[in-house]
């Protein structure tokens, strides 16, 4: 078992239930805009508290009625849909914000090449494309030594070819690097391609 | 036109007062401005409202409550002198807290706006990347508000450069000790024959805030290039 999700959380008028469970590899959550796909993952990260249930990851309880773990130490890679890079840092302090010490898992030339970013190291957030701050979010999530990747849209923002190559990204991921992966989007094309598994989220 | 050293004198301890009581009041306004920001609890509008007195209330009736409550009898100045035999009666630094109470309600104010800028959801992306909260406010939030910080800094220390009202009525008019720029503007105007004296300060008010505007709108550009909020 990867994500064994099962949780509640009223937000406003609006009641957040999912349930799903996942086998290793990519598991998409689909549905449309406002559904709260974006609020279940914000409770894996741990930025959001559900008001109940259970979220492991990986065998590793993050919370349930009596664990309730940072977001800090639960080790998500977890790539937002607006990249949301840190504006006062250059790329590469980006890059290595999460990265841990010795025992990472990837190197930071690791990440540079698997991702295409040398020639961005030196930038400020504020200069890069859409699809370039996004291919920076998802290296600087890689970096930080995840248990487990969370991708909210990471294709939103882009045009039809940068999406492409961001898809190739992750494809690359996927089979290199062997993470769970809990993929969000509104996109069935994106989801089919991409994931093994997928979980229909209604409103 | 040359500054005797009397006036000297007047400018050095004016410096000085606002210097020390904007220093002192920096740690204790971010703090507030922060808590103001981003706490939600029971009496956050009370706080509110107590930190914004010294703005709103005459100066005169803020110094004379600095005199109840600092005095050598009043419950903390008592205190001061019995514990650690400070007295800020009629000191220099009796008049550096009235202008660090009378800069802070401008302080937070400045700060409190920074803060609340900066994208509560770049804390959470740190948080995910394995930064514990202090971290994240060191690393995130501290540096994306340090514009506000900046602009805090330059208000509170004009506003004690100008600060009259409190400090004549806490710690008096005294040489050397309380007599900063405007009372000493105001003790000349009260002299027959103080209009040159008038003239001189008067100048050097005008070149110290000029000065301080002019190194505030370069700090906040620099800041700005380089720390562009989004």
């Amino acid at each position: 078992m990867s994500f064994e999700v099962d949780v509640a959380r009223r937000l406003g008028d609006a009641e957040i239930a999912v349930s799903f469970a996942s086998e290793a590899g990519v598991i998409a959550l689909f549905g449309p805009s406002g559904s709260g796909k974006s609020s279940i993952l914000n409770m894996i990260a741990g930025l959001l508290t559900p008001d109940r249930g259970r979220i492991a990851v990986g065998g590793e309880i993050l919370f349930d009625a009596k664990v309730n773990l940072p977001p800090e130490a639960r080790h998500a890679g977890y790539v937002f849909q607006d990249g949301r890079l840190f504006p006062h840092l250059k790329v590469r302090a980006n890059l290595l914000y999460g990265a841990a010490g010795g025992d990472a898992t990837i190197t930071l030339k690791e990440v540079v090449d698997l991702l295409g970013l040398g020639a961005l190291l030196g930038r400020w957030p504020r200069t890069l494309s859409g699809g370039e701050a996004q291919r920076v979010a998802i290296g600087r999530a890689l970096l930080s030594n995840p248990r487990f990747l969370l991708l909210d849209e990471p294709l939103a923002s882009l045009d039809r070819a940068r999406a492409d190559e961001i898809m190739t990204m992750i494809e690359r991921v996927r089979d290199a690097l062997k993470l769970p992966i809990l993929y969000v989007s509104h996109n069935r094309a994106e989801v089919d391609r991409l994931a093994g598994q997928v979980v229909a989220i209604h409103r | 036109m040359t500054l005797t050293p009397d006036d000297w004198e007047v400018i050095r301890l004016s410096l000085k007062v606002a210097i020390v009581g904007v220093m002192l009041t920096l740690p204790i306004a971010f703090a507030l401005a922060y808590i103001l920001a981003r706490g939600r609890f029971p009496g956050r509008i009370l706080l509110d409202a107590i930190v914004h007195l010294p703005l709103v209330l005459p100066p005169v009736v803020t110094g004379w409550m600095l005199l109840i409550l600092f005095g050598r009898s009043g419950p903390i100045g008592g205190w001061l002198d019995r514990v650690f035999g400070v007295t800020l009666m009629f000191r220099w630094t009796g008049a550096a807290l009235a202008a660090a109470v009378m800069a802070l309600p401008l302080m937070v104010r400045a700060m409190r706006l920074s803060i609340e800028a900066v994208d509560r959801r770049l804390e959470g992306a740190a948080r995910s990347l394995g930064a514990g909260r202090w971290r994240a406010f060191r690393t995130i939030t501290l540096p994306l508000s340090l514009p506000g910080v900046w602009a805090g800094l330059v208000l509170g220390f004009a506003r004690s450069l100008g600060e009259f009202g409190a400090t004549i009525s806490f710690v008096s008019n005294i040489p050397g000790q309380t007599r900063t720029l405007p009372i000493a503007i105001y003790t000349a105007l009260q002299v027959p024959g103080g209009e040159s004296v008038v003239l001189r300060l008067a100048l050097v008010s005008v070149v110290l805030s000029l000065g301080a505007l002019v190194a505030s709108e370069w700090l906040v550009r620099r800041q700005s290039g380089r720390a562009h909020v989004l």
